[in-house]
C-alpha cells in the first residue's frame, strides 16, 4: 500500500502546535514508518508535490498576503486540510491584534518604541492584513484539532486515524481549547 | 546535491527565507541583509492587559522555548509586586529553564543539525531529517528523542503540560514538586547524561580541529550572558556581563534592570526583527552574539566539574574567544551537560520539593523588569503598569533578536567568500543557511522554517538592479 502523504505548514502562530507533534517522542519512530512526510518546516521540502498531498495540517492564523496565498494553495493541493490548534481554528493570540490597525501598530512598535531608532519595516517583508483571521474563514476544512497546542497524543491519535483512513474519533477533553 | 538552484527573474517568493545581497561597481560584495517576514504586534496587543495574564500570554511568543518567556515575564511581575519569591520557587524556575535548556538544545542538535553532520551535507534532502536520521541511525535518532523528551517531561512534570504550562506565577510558582516526580527524574538522569557524554566524545572525534570548525566563518565580536557574581555560566539570576573577543571584560556585573543604559534598538525598512546594540559603540558597531557561544564565551567558569573540563578543552589554554559560528553547536551540547549537572544538584537539595512556593502581593512599583537566559540568548522582558496592574507599556527584546547583527555578518561574510566579481559560485546558499542555522535562530518569531530553510537570495548590483535571484526550495 502506498504510504500516506502527508504535509504540515505553519503560519502565523508559535510552533507550539509543531512541537506537540513532535513530543509524540518515539511514537514518531512508528509513524516514520507509516507516512510520507512531504513539505514541512520540518523537512527539507518546502513545495507541495505537484500531484498533491492526501493530508495537510496547518498551524497558525491567517495573518499576512503570503499566508492568504499559501492557505488557498494547500486547499488546492490536499485531499484532506487540518486546522491544527487554536490559533488556525479561531485566530486566538495572533488575532488579539484584530482592533488596531497595522500600520499605527508598525508605527508604534518601530516608530515609537523604548530603545529604538524609528526606521518602518515595509520593504521586502509581507503586508500585514487588517484582520487575523481562522483558517476556516478563508478555505473549507475538514478536521479541527483543537488546544494550544492540541496534546501530542491528541495529534497522534488523529493523523493515525486519517493515515488509516478514518475518520477520528475526538470526545471529552479532545475538544478542549487552550 | 540535490539542491536546485534557478537564476531567474522572480519577484516574490511567498513562505521563504528572504536575502538580499549588495555589489560594489566591481561586482564584490558590499552588503547583505537577512529579512525576517513575520510580525503579530505582541508589544502593542498586550498594552491593556492585566499583569497576571502575562506569564500565560507572552509564552504564546513561541512554542520551541515558551518556558523562557513564562520564567522572564513572572520575574518582571515579581518586580512589580516587589516581592522576593519564596528559595523554593526559584529552585524549581531554575529547574524548569534547566529542562528548557536540554529540551530546545537536543531539538536544535538531534533534529536540525545532527542530519547534516550524521547524514552529510550532500545527502538527499528528501531525508535529510529527523525522519531520515530516524531511518539512518536509529540507535542515536531514539537517544537523542529521549534527551529532549526528558527536558521536556520535566516541565510536564512540573507544570502539567510540556507546552505552554501555566506554572510560573507572578510571586513564584502555582504546583510545587512531588516525590514521586522527583523520583522519575532522579530515575532518568544517569541515561541523560550518559547520551549527552557519547554526543560530546562523537562530536569531538568529528570535529575535534580546530580548522574543522571554521566551516561557517568565523569573525569577532563581544559575547554577552548573564554569569554569577564570580564569573561562573549562570542562566537564572546572576548579572549582565559583556566581552571582547579578546575575552576582556567591556561590561562588569551589570544590574540587568538597567540593560536600557548599554542596550538599545535599531530598526530597518527591511525586516521585522529589530537590530540590538551596545550603545556605547552605536548602531552597528555594537554587535554582540548571545546564546551558547555568547555564555559560553562570556563566563570565566562553570560551577560544575564536568563542564567545566569541556569548557578547558574548548578554550584550549587561550585568553580569546572562538568567534567561529559553528562552534553555536559544540558550546550547546556543553551547555546540555552543564544543565543536566545542575539538575542532578537541584533533585539532590531537599528544599526542591517544599511546599512554600509563592508569595502573594499586589501592585507594589509601576516598573518591573525580568531577565533570564533562554536557549538562545538573553531575554529581557520590561513592564509598565497602573495601579490596578493594568498594563500601560511594554518592551521585549528576544534572543534571536540580540544575534540579528550577527546572522547578517555571517549572511554578507559567506556571500563574500561565494561571489566574486558578480561571480555567484555553487554551495552558497547551503553555506548561508548553515550560517544562520547555527545561531539556531527561534523562527517561529521570524523564518518560520525549522527544518531546511526554503531561501530566496537576490543579488543587487551597484546600480540597483537584480542580477540574479537565486532559489532553493
Ligand atoms: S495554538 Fe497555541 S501552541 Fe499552537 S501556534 Fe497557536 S499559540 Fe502556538
Amino acid at each position: 500500500m502506498a504510504k500516506v502523504r502527508v504535509a504540515t505548514m505553519w503560519f502565523s502562530g508559535c510552533a507550539g502546535c509543531h512541537m506537540s507533534l513532535l513530543d509524540i517522542d518515539e511514537t514518531l519512530i512508528d509513524l516514520a514508518g507509516k507516512i510520507d512526510l512531504r513539505n514541512s518546516p520540518i523537512t527539507d521540502l518546502k513545495v507541495f508535490p505537484e500531484d498533491g498531498v492526501d493530508v495537510t495540517l496547518i498551524e497558525g492564523a491567517v495573518a499576512n498576503e503570503e499566508h492568504l496565498h499559501l492557505v488557498r494553495t494547500a486547499r488546492e493541493k490536499s485531499k484532506i486540510l487540518v486546522a491544527l490548534g487554536d490559533c488556525a481554528v479561531t485566530g486566538n493570540v495572533p488575532a488579539m491584534r484584530n482592533g488596531l490597525d497595522p500600520d499605527q501598530m508598525i508605527e508604534d512598535i518601530y516608530g515609537k518604541s523604548v530603545t529604538s531608532n524609528g526606521a518602518l519595516p515595509y520593504e521586502v517583508v509581507p503586508h500585514l492584513l487588517g484582520r487575523v483571521r481562522p483558517l476556516a474563514e478563508v478555505v473549507r476544512i475538514d478536521y479541527f484539532l483543537h488546544g494550544c497546542p492540541p496534546p501530542a497524543g491528541l495529534i497522534a491519535k488523529a493523523v493515525l486515524a486519517l493515515v488509516e483512513g478514518k475518520t477520528p474519533e475526538l470526545t471529552g477533553s479532545d475538544l478542549k481549547f487552550g | 546535491m540535490e539542491r536546485q538552484i534557478h537564476i531567474e527573474p522572480v519577484t516574490r517568493i511567498e513562505g521563504h527565507g528572504k536575502i538580499t545581497v549588495f555589489l560594489d561597481d566591481k561586482g564584490d560584495v558590499r552588503d547583505a541583509q537577512f529579512h525576517v517576514t513575520e510580525l503579530r504586534g505582541f508589544e502593542q496587543f498586550c498594552i491593556g492587559r492585566t499583569l497576571w495574564e502575562m506569564p500565560g500570554l507572552t509564552a504564546r511568543i513561541c512554542g520551541i522555548c515558551p518556558v523562557s518567556h513564562i520564567l522572564a515575564s513572572a520575574k518582571a511581575c515579581d518586580a512589580i509586586l516587589a516581592v522576593q519569591i519564596p528559595p523554593t520557587a526559584v529552585l524549581l524556575r531554575r529547574l524548569m529553564n534547566l529542562g528548557q535548556m536540554v529540551q530546545s538544545h537536543a531539538l536544535s542538535f538531534f533534529y536540525l543539525s545532527a542530519p547534516d553532520f550524521l547524514l552529510g551535507w550532500d545527502s538527499d534532502p528528501a531525508t535529510r531529517n529527523v525522519v531520515g536520521l530516524v531511518a539512518a541511525n536509529p540507535e542515536l535518532a531514539r537517544k537523542g528523542i529521549r534527551l529532549r523528551a526528558f527536558g521536556q517531561e520535566i516541565i510536564d512534570r512540573l507544570g502539567g503540560k510540556r507546552i505552554h504550562p501555566g506554572w510560573a506565577v507572578p510571586g513564584g510558582v502555582n504546583q510545587a514538586l512531588t516525590a514521586t516526580d522527583r523520583a522519575w527524574m532522579v530515575e532518568r538522569m544517569p541515561e541523560a547524561m550518559s547520551t549527552i557524554r557519547e554526543t560530546l566524545a562523537l562530536f569531538k572525534s568529528t570535529f575535534g580541529e580546530t580548522k574543522d570548525r571554521g566551516v561557517l566563518t568565523e569573525y569577532s565580536s563581544m559575547y554577552m550572558g548573564l554569569v554569577r557574581p564570580d564569573g561562573a555560566w549562570e542562566h537564572y539570576s546572576g548579572v549582565l556581563r559583556l566581552v571582547d573577543s579578546k575575552g576582556k571584560v567591556v561590561v562588569a556585573g551589570y544590574d540587568p534592570s538597567r540593560y536600557h543604559e548599554i542596550i538599545q534598538e535599531a530598526s530597518e525598512p527591511w525586516t521585522y526583527l529589530k537590530f540590538p546594540h551596545y550603545v556605547p559603540k552605536g548602531y552597528p558597531d555594537g554587535m554582540y552574539r548571545v546564546g551558547p557561544l555568547g555564555r559560553v564565551n562570556a563566563c570565566d567558569h562553570f560551577a560544575t566539574p564536568l563542564a567545566q573540563a569541556e569548557l578547558e578543552e574548548f578554550r584550549g589554554g587561550a585568553k580569546e574567544r572562538s568567534g567561529r559560528v559553528f562552534d553555536y553547536h559544540y558550546t550547546r551540547l556543553i551547555e546540555i551537560l552543564a544543565s543536566l549537572e545542575e539538575i542532578g544538584e537541584l533533585l539532590a537539595d531537599d528544599r526542591i520539593t517544599s511546599t512554600e512556593i509563592r508569595a502573594q502581593a499586589g501592585i507594589n512599583a509601576r516598573e518591573g523588569v525580568g531577565v533570564h537566559e533562554a536557549p538562545r540568548g538573553t531575554l529581557i522582558h520590561h513592564y509598565w503598569v497602573d495601579a490596578n496592574g493594568i498594563i500601560e507599556k511594554l518592551n521585549l527584546i528576544v534572543s534571536t533578536g540580540h544575534n540579528n547583527l550577527a546572522m547578517n555578518r555571517a549572511v554578507r561574510e559567506i556571500a563574500k567568500m561565494y561571489i566574486k566579481k558578480g561571480k555567484v559560485s555553487e554551495g552558497m546558499l547551503n553555506r548561508i543557511e548553515g550560517g544562520i542555522r547555527a545561531y539556531d535562530p527561534c523562527l517561529s518569531c521570524s523564518v518560520h522554517a525549522v527544518g531546511k530553510m526554503p531561501l530566496v537570495v537576490t543579488v543587487v548590483n551597484a546600480g540597483g538592479d537584480v542580477e540574479a535571484t537565486l532559489v532553493r526550495d
